[in-house]
């Protein structure tokens, strides 16, 4: 499902070339869960970044659901986004100017379909916000925000969910649940699951894990 | 597209009063366009509907001096109808006031006006004059200003006129006429009575025509012009008044839409700098939308479809409210317009109006928009990368600047009609903006480096704000700073000419004239001025002459050539020339030497020609000219060329001939005189005109008077399009204020969480607002102080009136509107308690 080969990214500064990931690879299949930790700094979003097809790399090549997105133009890899991939971001990310249901709806208004209302009716029903489809994201907190933004991931039915931090804005309850659900719909769906997380517990949940120190794969093992 | 539409529509939701606001920048600038364009529509078509009523004949026939039999003989033989007047300027007195008034005497006969209608106050004042005793119709102001009503007698020379109604419209005429002297209509039987038409008056005389069935006036006129030459005559047809005021209006409403496309283009800087902030505040939204998909075209179209809402409310209220002020328009040129103008919204002014304002809001609109094609998905994991791309170099960016500057170009071509002027209107602008810009970084630059640390808190807030990221420095600079300039500068004009009109009759220079004083009179005149404690300063003999050849060429003959180098109307003019042993006070030779005496009979006169006279009929030093001096040829050669300052109230001239040539010739008089008060001048002028009837008089505080009228109501109608763009550059600056409040809502709720008071935050808001206004409004009108020294030096030729008052004033009331404008602007954010806006922000 995702084939990451000799990824490098490297920023040109004032003081010359800063390589902030260095010729990272591995490889995931389908239905499968993977955490990338490391220390702050260490190229986690950074590699997320790349394997989402959110930025170019210096060099190496990412395959995503059997494509090669990283010679892709920018709106080539914005439609392999909108057709296979989901995200959750640490800060929610919702559109604060649509409600929760119309936050959920935007994948597919994306690729024009119509009628689909009922299924992210459902989405949200199935996080527990049955009662919030018309809430602007100010009108929920912070958990609420975080399981629209669920619900958004799953609407498209991506072959692969991208998580960076998806609970370090959340409190420990909060927290748990959201973790039930991101693993539950990854189960049900059988969906990829590729998560950058600083808690262990949770890295601990995914079938493998990945560190990286100073931009460099240290180790790639399987969770216990 | 459907998504496009969707997004749009929901992502607006929360802002649409704040896109609502910024369209608003725009609607002044349409709303001007929209007004001026249909108004002046609506007096082009009442041009075309009342076009034989313009002229209330089919031609006009006028000479300067009485219509001679065989010009009637013609005009009779033409099968048509024909009526006459005479008209001169004379003295009204008010016998029951003891007041005298400069009026213009229309002396009429025949049944002119044959289109249109001769209105009066009550109705049936031209019949009124047809009748057996002596009426006059006179000007409704004359009547207000001495509060005459009908049946009070007034007098004209030696006749007692019974005012038999106020004059509202004569066809053929301009309300404008009325402004330089008021008019009185008498029958023309009534004149010889009066004892003030004769030799030597200054009358004009003019043959009002209908023409016949199947007549064309231009071929008529054209007949006239080969076969009396010899008469001078002037011609006027329907056609050519109808081109003459159509063009007019042509320049009247190119310049006042330039002046209203001014404000469109403040308003098209406000839209682009409210939309920068918006767009700003979108970066995580349209972040998020690349995340999920959305390419870089689908993200910018959501917003340039909001950017195109936008300008299309503008345009929408700019229109109406167009419509609105167009309602007002006629009001505000009631008294300089020919014609009955009736309302009508014209489509295609609405359309050009509201088509120029989108046009602009969508360019001014793709500056900010562009942005949003470089916002990188990756800005929704690491804000800082949306930073990185905005500051990208973007080449659309020079293509949509270029497409500005030619739009602007193109409509002020369009609007002119004239490459040159056009182009020029949209440099001197560009480098108006450049230069307002460049001072706005300036000022914010000199704050980062020059604001003391000692100042309190509060004030050093306020002024800080002048130089910090998101700054309305430049932007306030630009659309206050503008509006001010041009409205100031207009107020200044109007006070340096009037000033120098006034200042003419200070220092005991002449500030009464009178004039058409008979050869018999002037020496009892004297006395009489004397006697009633104003003496005659100074006086001069008028001689009326016409010129007979020029450089051994007849003036017929000139006439002819089909590119004339001699302008027609120093050929055809009646000169009324003076004699002289010495050069006045107003007058400099600045070619040759004035000769002061001649013998008699010692060969070609040496005379001293006027300096522009002089460059008009292309003559230099030396060259002939022959005089007609009412039937006697003078010749004469040019001795010396001098220049006048006709501005003074002197007794100014365009000939001066040595003494010794003309004192046999008929002459009449004109002497200048210094009034200390109005009193004494309406004193001498009482006990002038009791004793010589024929004698006129021109009072200075008169032609103040009368030039301030016609200056403010000219003024006024560019002033008041001047006030849209002030008006925008507030609108502006709310919409600032409103971006502002969002930028810095942070930063307010940060400050009261700290402890600042509600009292505090509304003072550092009116310090920032108290700068930012003043600034502006200085260097408005320092602008303004320099625009009116380039005038007063290169167009009027004064010295620049610098009136300190006018100027402070200004400088006032800008800052006060300014931090008005801010505070109502600011209000709601010190409102709100700190939780709940840091709850919305996150």
């Amino acid at each position: 499902m995702l084939r990451v080969t000799r990824l490098t990214k490297t920023y040109p500064t004032a003081a010359g070339p800063l390589t902030v990931l260095h010729e990272a690879s591995f490889e995931l299949g389908p239905g499968a869960s993977m955490a990338i930790v490391g220390p702050s700094g260490s190229g986690k979003t950074t590699l997320l970044g790349l394997c989402a097809g959110l930025d170019r790399a210096t060099a190496g090549s990412v395959e995503l659901a059997g494509e090669r997105i990283d010679s892709l133009d920018e709106d080539a890899r914005a439609r392999v986004r909108n057709a296979s991939v989901g995200f959750v971001f640490q800060n929610f990310q919702l559109i604060p100017t649509l409600t929760a249901l119309e936050n959920v709806l935007v994948p597919l208004e994306l690729r024009g379909e119509r009628g689909c209302e009922p299924a992210g009716r459902a989405l949200l029903e199935r996080v527990g916000l049955a009662a919030r489809f018309d809430h602007y994201p100010v009108q929920l907190s912070g958990g609420e925000q975080q399981r629209v933004a669920l619900a958004r991931a799953f609407i498209n039915s991506p072959k692969i969910l991208f998580c960076d931090e998806p609970t370090g804005n959340l409190d420990g309850d909060t927290s748990d649940s959201m973790v039930e659900l991101i693993f539950g719909l990854n189960r049900e769906r059988g969906t990829t699951l590729v998560m950058v997380t600083h808690n262990f517990e949770l890295a601990g949940r995914c079938q493998r894990i990945l560190r990286l120190k100073g931009g460099t794969v240290v180790s790639d093992e399987r969770a216990a | 597209m459907r998504f496009t539409l969707l997004m749009a529509w929901r992502d607006s939701r929360a802002s649409r009063r704040r896109l609502a606001l910024y369209s608003l920048s725009v609607v002044l600038g349409i709303a001007a366009l929209v007004s001026i364009g249909s108004f002046s529509a609506n007096v082009r078509q009442a041009i075309d509907q009342e076009a034989k009523g313009l002229l209330g004949a089919d031609l006009f026939v006028t000479s300067p001096a009485p219509l001679a039999p065989p010009v009637l003989e013609y005009l009779k033989g033409l099968g048509g109808d024909i009526s006459r007047e005479e008209t001169f300027s004379s003295m009204l007195a008010i016998p029951s006031q003891s007041h005298v008034r400069l009026v213009q005497v229309h002396a009429v006969e025949g049944a002119f006006p044959y289109y249109g209608k001769f209105q009066t106050e009550p109705a049936g004042g031209l019949e009124a004059l047809r009748g057996s005793s002596p009426t006059v119709v006179l000007e409704p102001t004359l009547l207000a200003q001495y509060g005459l009503r009908t049946g009070d007698a007034v007098k004209l020379g030696r006749t007692l006129f019974t005012v038999a109604a106020a004059l509202k419209k004569v066809p053929g005429e301009s309300p404008g006429v009325a402004m330089m002297a008021p008019r009185a209509y008498i029958s023309m039987g009534e004149l010889a009575g009066t004892g003030l038409s004769g030799p030597g008056a200054l009358a004009r005389y003019r043959a009002m025509v209908r023409l016949p069935a199947g007549r064309d006036a231009d071929v008529v006129v054209r007949e006239m012009k080969d076969r009396l030459p010899q008469f001078r005559l002037s011609f006027e047809t329907v056609g050519e008044r109808k081109r003459s005021l159509g063009q007019a209006v042509s320049h009247l409403d190119g310049f006042l839409s330039l002046v209203g496309f001014v404000a469109l283009i403040l308003g098209g800087i406000g839209v682009a700098s409210s939309l920068h902030a918006y767009i700003r505040g979108k970066i995580a939204t349209v972040a998020i939308l690349r995340c999920l998909g959305a390419s870089a075209r689908q993200s910018f179209s959501v917003y340039l479809l909001q950017g195109f809402a936008l300008g299309i409310a503008g345009a929408v209220a700019g229109g109406a409210l167009g419509v609105a002020v167009q309602l007002a328009l006629p009001a505000l040129f009631k008294g300089l317009l020919p014609v009955d103008v009736d309302f009508f919204v014209s489509w295609p002014a609405l359309a050009r109006g509201t088509g120029a304002g989108v046009v602009i809001c969508l360019l001014f609109s793709l500056l900010p928009l562009l942005a949003v094609r470089r916002i990188p998905p990756l800005a929704a994991l690491r804000s800082a990368v949306a930073d990185r791309a905005a500051v990208a170099a973007d080449p659309w960016r020079l293509a949509i600047a270029g497409m500005i500057a030619a739009s602007v170009a193109g409509f002020a071509v369009w609007q002119t009609g004239q490459l040159s002027v056009g182009l020029g209107f949209a440099a001197m602008l560009g480098l108006g903006f450049l230069s307002l810009a460049g001072l706005g970084y300036l000022v914010s630059w000199a704050a980062r480096r020059f604001i003391p640390r000692r100042l309190p808190y509060v004030v050093r807030q306020g002024f800080e704000n002048l130089h910090r990221p998101n700054n309305r420095t430049v932007l306030l600079l630009v659309s206050l700073g503008l509006g001010t300039f041009l409205v100031l500068t207009l107020f200044l004009a109007r006070t340096t000419l009037l000033r120098e009109i006034e200042g003419a009759g200070t220092l005991g220079r002449p500030n009464l004239i009178f004039f058409d004083i008979q050869d018999d009179q002037i020496a009892d005149l004297r006395t009489a001025a004397a006697e009633a404690g104003t003496p005659v300063v100074e006086s001069a003999p008028i001689v009326t002459m016409r010129i007979a050849s020029v450089k051994g060429r007849s003036v017929d003959d000139l006439m002819k050539d089909k590119d004339p180098k001699v302008a027609a109307w120093a050929l055809r003019r009646e000169y009324r020339s003076t004699f002289r042993g010495s050069l006045s006070q107003t007058e400099k030779v600045v070619e040759g030497r004035f000769t002061g005496a001649v013998a008699p009979g010692g060969g070609p006169v040496p005379i001293s020609l006027e300096e522009g006279l002089a460059r008009d009929m292309q003559l230099h030093l030396g060259d002939p000219v022959d005089w007609d001096v009412q039937g006697v040829v003078v010749h004469s050669r040019v001795g010396s060329i001098r220049t006048v300052e006709w501005r003074r109230l002197e007794p100014n001239f365009f000939v001066v001939f040595p003494d010794g040539v003309l004192e046999g010739a008929p002459k009449t008089y004109l002497a200048a005189l210094h009034a200390g008060s109005a009193d004494q001048s309406g004193r001498v002028q009482r006990a002038v005109v009791d004793r010589f009837p024929n004698v006129t008089a021109i009072d200075l505080a008169l032609v103040v008077e009368t030039l301030d009228g016609i200056f403010s109501k000219v003024a006024f109608a560019i002033q008041f399009m001047a006030l849209f763009t002030v008006a925008t550059g507030l609108i502006v600056l709310a919409g600032a204020v409103l971006m502002g409040r969002h930028q810095r809502i942070r930063e307010t709720v940060l400050l009261r969480t700290l402890g600042a008071t509600r009292r505090q935050l509304a003072a550092i808001q009116l310090v920032e607002y108290a700068v930012l206004g003043f600034q502006a409004a200085v260097v408005g009108s320092v602008f303004a102080v320099g625009g009116n020294l380039l005038l007063a030096h290169f167009v009027f030729h004064v010295a620049a009136a610098a009136p300190f008052g006018q100027v402070a004033a200004a400088i006032a009331i800008v800052s006060a509107l300014s931090v008005l404008t801010g505070w109502a602007a600011g209000r709601g954010v010190v409102d709100h308690p700190p939780l709940e806006v840091l709850r919305q922000e996150t």
